[in-house]
């Protein structure tokens, strides 16, 4: 084993065995949980838009075709394991990229992002409209069930936590193989000169539907997650274009083509808002206004994605990289940006 | 089959068109001197209304209230082009649109920290009780907003035809090292297309404004301008107006006689179908003539 | 991966867990604290300065007038979600373990509430969702620790027909008129569908349904179907700015404002105000009342505003739909504080003792004067299996500037609407394991 996989399988252990045993219900429910939700789909997408360098304005969509799909099979498909549930509504996802990716066989750059629009805006209305999707269920704000794998029920913030850990942490070493082999070679070909790719032979049709149809794969189950493990309510509502742009948001400030880049960003997005509205709270007190906490966080935001595209278009991925580390560390595989 | 209410219904969907026109032109107008496809649009509409009913509220009058407004877009834009769009001149038009997406937040973050959450109403003196036409209705303040955007895209279109100013601006377009070589100064093109831009936003804040009240959700104007440009072409005034009818047309007959079909609400999406089918057949659009990020 | 990235992530999220664990201020013992998930910015922050502001403002009156509840101060902070459902959640996370523990949650919000209920039912806390929230958690035996206080969708739905009965000469004349309902499409404007159409069934009108996709500021193709279709009446059940666009699209299409009837989130100043002259006749139902008239808004005015504590920072908005329907919803959290105190004790009082209190929250309109809020709304009685209360509704019309009362206070129709409620609770209860309690049986005991 390298040393650098040595490393992350370190962390790994630290995350699935001592961070459970620390007695905070709000770190898992409130900051572990969806920051793992949010890495899994920022994954998908940087497969996507940073590999392939097919920019998707609708990832939230197909979060929520994820998050539905698995509420649907879950209940009607009785006795449906847990898993198999997640895995299944990531294909559902994925059948639903390759459609609505079809576009990107004719279409760049900011043409492809704005008829992406079309699939956030559609998937948005057609589960608010029909109602099989909810169920009947008139509030359209659905509870999700209890869980359970194996007879073990997932009931506390803790076991949620690691069931979330699990699917990523399998997710991310599935992309991981994918972005080193062949296909990542293909992806990065197509990104950066799909003449010259198709010129030496790289299947671009193929590559780019199947860009499509993992990354919808990845941030459909990660739309599952986000649903039944975080919230543990379905509704279309908090699948909508904000919710796109924070994704895309997470790959642009985390690095996009890396790997690495989905969790530093998502870290980042997902702690930031706590991180002002605990400065705030610090520092002014009992006067404090939170609504202007938001206002500002927006404000950082927007122009934190303006530094990151001016200077560092790599993302903290790069930064992260070129901190003075020892040698072994530092990341040569193929998802760091050239 | 009552042809009386078709009517209206396009009528009313050919004036709503228009309105969406307006916030195209914005666009228009940066896109055909600078290439960068300008998402923060919509949040420089909401911007410039929320100046301009504040002030209002605080008394100023009105002609005041637009020049400072206008002047703040002024230096708005100006501080635009020189912190966001400059630095990433050589980059591809998706990475300028990604910044312009981050700068939406910025402007819509800062014109609610300024001028504060509450909703204002705007009015602007026309009272909108329809003029019956025979059998149908017809908004009056549609139609002001009507003859307002004609008369923009009239001296629009003059200005770029027809002045010193418009000639410099597309010649800036069309190459910028040759445009410098001439003698043209840059800077002071950009900082007048952005006042020119920023006039635009104005005019559509507060004739959206006036139609939907000024508040926070005025910058999803955007949203719906995007398939106008696709229509129209994102460099043509004239196709960012036929775009428009074209879209609002469409999208309100979908609407009133596919809608109830269908549960309703197809006008949230019709318009981006309608958008994606043109993109795949004709992607310069009606009227554009920029080539196209197309395989 | 980067393992140091990766280890900087993790330690900043540790950091952080920890110190939300402990940084809880030491409690003194005579205090009631109320978590306020409170939106001010963002698109619905018009609802939520109102009434996060007039639930302050009373709170502070209890303080300052009366020195708290026999002697037990109320606390609160403030945590702003935007109204996004995982602002929500997170500002539920870190607020439940603060010391003393919450003694009820008022996000004002339906996709918080629903996110939140069983957090709360496993916390053992009260959620109050006056006004909306999750119909069938009106049955108290299986939403031990919801409640939707005042009036549930449901309730308003029959109230609104009700009330166009009674403008139209009688119940059995709605068999001859037609009436279009627009709703925000969303699953709270979706919520009452089957109510109306039950409705319709029942009285014979002619019912038509319409959707405004979300956020409404496009409404011409629907008022053109309504204009082709005449109804008599529209009931606009709207949200944000679909209310002023909808009364400008009205006039534009020729549709009179005075045959519109708002419901309770429609009902507002900020919903009427932008829409100018559009909006003169304008109809709307409400829970409370408007105005500065009632003694306890004067004595706010004057105990807490002139004491600069005041928590609106426009006092014009004193009085308004949002703002009275905040102080209403203190009078309802605090008259439970001291119902359970009656109970159990004047000292800080447990989460299951709150909900004690709030599952006997009977104010009748003579206690309602004494609490200085007569006229401003009619009663409320909270029990085990009922959790709404039985409130009444009235209704208003907007004049170009202000609100007036145009009704009596009105009874939305409970006894048809109750098997409904208990058929889709029972359907939740089955669904999620539960097992519905006897409210016959509950005595007057909680846990300490």
């Amino acid at each position: 084993m390298t040393r650098d996989n040595a490393a992350a399988f370190a962390l790994l252990l630290v995350m699935a065995l001592i961070v459970p045993l620390i007695p905070s219900d709000y770190m898992f429910d409130a900051i572990l949980t969806p920051l793992l939700a949010v890495s899994l789909a920022a994954l998908g997408l940087n497969l996507l838009a940073g590999y392939t360098g097919q920019v998707s304005l609708g990832s939230a969509a197909f979060m929520a075709v994820g998050a539905f799909g698995a509420y649907n099979l879950l209940i009607r498909i009785p006795g449906l394991p847990l898993l198999a549930d997640f895995l299944l509504a990531g294909v559902v996802a994925a059948v639903l990229g390759v459609v609505f990716g079809l576009p990107s066989l004719r279409l760049r750059g900011f043409y492809l992002a704005i008829s992406t629009l079309a699939a956030q805006f559609f998937v948005q209305w057609a589960l608010t409209t029909v109602d099989w999707f909810s169920d009947g269920d008139t509030s359209g704000v659905l509870t999700t069930p209890p869980l359970s794998i194996a007879g073990v029920d997932i009931d506390s913030p803790v076991r949620r936590y690691l069931l979330s850990l699990a699917v990523v942490t399998l997710l991310t070493l599935v992309a991981i193989r994918l972005v080193r082999g062949r296909t990542g070679h293909d992806f990065l070909a197509v990104r950066d000169n799909e003449l010259a790719a198709r010129i030496l032979g790289v299947p671009v049709l193929r590559t780019k539907l199947f860009a499509c149809a993992i990354s919808s794969f990845y941030i459909g189950i990660a739309g599952a997650l986000w649903a039944f493990l975080y919230l543990r309510t379905v509704e279309p509502a908090g699948f909508d274009l904000d919710r796109s742009f924070e994704i895309l948001f997470v790959i642009i400030i985390g690095g996009l083509a890396s790997i690495r880049g989905a969790f530093l960003g998502a870290a980042f997005i997902v702690v930031l808002p706590l991180l002002l509205s605990r400065a705030g709270g610090a520092i002014f007190g009992a006067t404090f206004d939170s609504g202007l906490v938001d206002i500002v966080e927006k404000i950082i935001l927007g122009a934190l994605i303006i530094f990151f595209l001016r200077v560092e278009p790599a993302g903290l991925s790069a930064l992260a990289a070129r901190m003075p580390l020892p040698r072994f560390v530092f990341n040569k595989n193929l998802g760091s940006v050239s | 089959m009552d042809w009386g209410f078709f009517a209206g219904v396009a009528i009313a969907g050919l004036l709503t068109g228009v309105m969406y026109s307006l916030v195209a032109i914005g666009f228009v107008l940066i896109y055909k001197t600078s290439g960068v496809l300008n998402f923060a649009q919509g949040a420089m509409v909401l911007f410039a209304a929320l100046t301009f009913v504040s002030l209002d509220e605080m008394g100023v009058p009105f002609w005041v209230s637009f020049a400072i407004t206008l002047a703040g877009m002024v230096l708005l834009g100006i501080l635009i082009e020189k912190l966001v769009l400059r630095p990433l001149v050589n980059q591809p038009p998706i990475t300028l649109f990604m910044a312009t997406l981050g700068l939406s937040y910025v402007i819509e973050g800062a014109a609610q920290l300024f001028w504060g959450t509450q909703v204002h109403e705007l009015d602007l003196g026309i009272e909108d009780v329809p003029l019956p036409l025979n059998a149908i209705l017809i908004s009056q303040f549609d139609l002001f907003c009507a003859g307002v955007a004609g008369a923009l895209v009239l001296a629009l279109t003059l200005l770029f035809r027809y002045t010193r100013t418009g000639l410099a601006f597309r010649a800036a377009a069309e190459d910028q090292y040759a445009a410098l070589n001439t003698g043209l100064k840059l800077p002071r093109i950009w900082a007048t297309v952005w006042g020119v831009a920023g006039f635009v936003s104005l005019v559509a804040g507060l004739l959206w404004g006036a139609r939907t009240g000024v508040q926070f959700s005025l910058s999803l104007v955007v949203l719906k301008s995007l398939p106008v440009l696709v229509l129209g072409g994102f460099d043509s005034i004239l196709g960012a107006i036929v775009g428009g009818l074209i879209i609002g047309l469409t999208e309100t007959l979908a609407e009133v006689y596919i809608g109830p079909m269908v549960g309703g609400g197809i006008d949230q999406w019709i318009a981006y179908v309608i958008a994606l089918v043109f993109l795949l057949v004709r992607p310069t659009g009606l009227f554009g003539q920029r080539s196209v990020e197309r395989v | 991966m980067s393992f140091r990235g990766l280890l900087l992530a993790g330690a900043v999220a540790f950091g952080l867990g920890t110190a939300a664990a402990q940084a809880q201020s030491a409690a003194t013992p005579q205090e009631q604290y109320f978590p306020l998930q409170s939106y001010r910015v963002g698109p619905y922050a018009a609802g939520g300065t109102g009434f996060f502001g007039g639930f302050i403002d009373y709170m502070n009156l209890i303080n300052m007038r009366d020195g708290g509840v026999n002697g037990v101060k109320l606390t609160w902070s403030e945590c702003e979600t935007q109204y996004i459902v995982e602002q929500g959640v997170e500002c539920y996370e870190r607020m439940k373990n603060h010391v003393p523990a919450p003694s009820a949650w008022n996000p004002l919000s339906v996709g918080i509430a629903y996110a939140m209920i069983p957090g709360i039912t496993a916390d053992k806390v009260p959620l109050i969702t006056i006004d909306h929230g999750r119909t069938d958690s009106t049955d108290g035996a299986v939403f031990p620790y919801v409640f939707p206080l005042l009036m549930n969708p449901y309730s308003e739905t029959s109230a609104i027909v009700n009330f166009i009965g009674s403008r139209i000469g009688g119940d059995d004349k709605l068999a001859t008129k037609s009436i279009v309902v627009l709703y925000h499409g969303s699953p709270y404007g979706k919520e009452t569908i089957p109510i109306y159409q039950l409705l319709a069934k029942k009285y014979g009108f002619k019912l038509q349904q319409i959707e405004v996709p979300d956020p409404g500021t496009e409404q011409e193709a629907q008022w053109l179907e309504i204009r082709r279709i005449r109804p008599d009446y529209v009931v606009l059940r709207g949200w944000g700015v679909m209310n002023p666009v909808a009364l400008k699209t009205a006039q534009k299409t020729g549709f009179p404002a005075d045959h519109i009837i708002g419901n309770v989130w429609s009902n507002s100043e900020e919903d009427a105000k932008p829409a100018g002259d559009a909006a003169k006749g304008y109809i709307a139902l409400t829970t409370q009342a408007t105005g500065t008239q009632y003694p306890v808004i004067q004595q706010i005015e004057n105990t807490v505003y002139s004491a600069g504590k005041g928590d609106m920072a426009d006092k014009s908005r004193i009085g308004s739909v949002y703002y009275n329907l905040g102080v209403v919803n203190g009078i309802l959290n605090v008259e439970a504080v001291r119902i359970a105190q009656a109970q159990f004790g004047d000292h800080t009082l447990t989460g299951d003792q709150m909900r004690w209190g709030f599952e006997h929250l009977d104010l009748d309109p003579a206690r309602v004067q004494q609490l200085g809020a007569a006229g401003l709304f009619h009663s409320i009685n909270v029990t085990c299996s009922d959790h709404e209360g039985h409130g009444l509704v009235t209704f208003q019309q907007w004049d170009g500037t202000q609100w007036h009362r145009i009704s009596d206070w009105i009874a939305p129709d409970w006894a048809l609407l109750r098997p409904i409620i208990e058929a889709s609770a029972d359907k939740y209860a089955a669904q999620n394991g539960i097992t519905p309690r006897d409210c016959g049986k509950q005595v007057a005991s909680a846990a300490p």
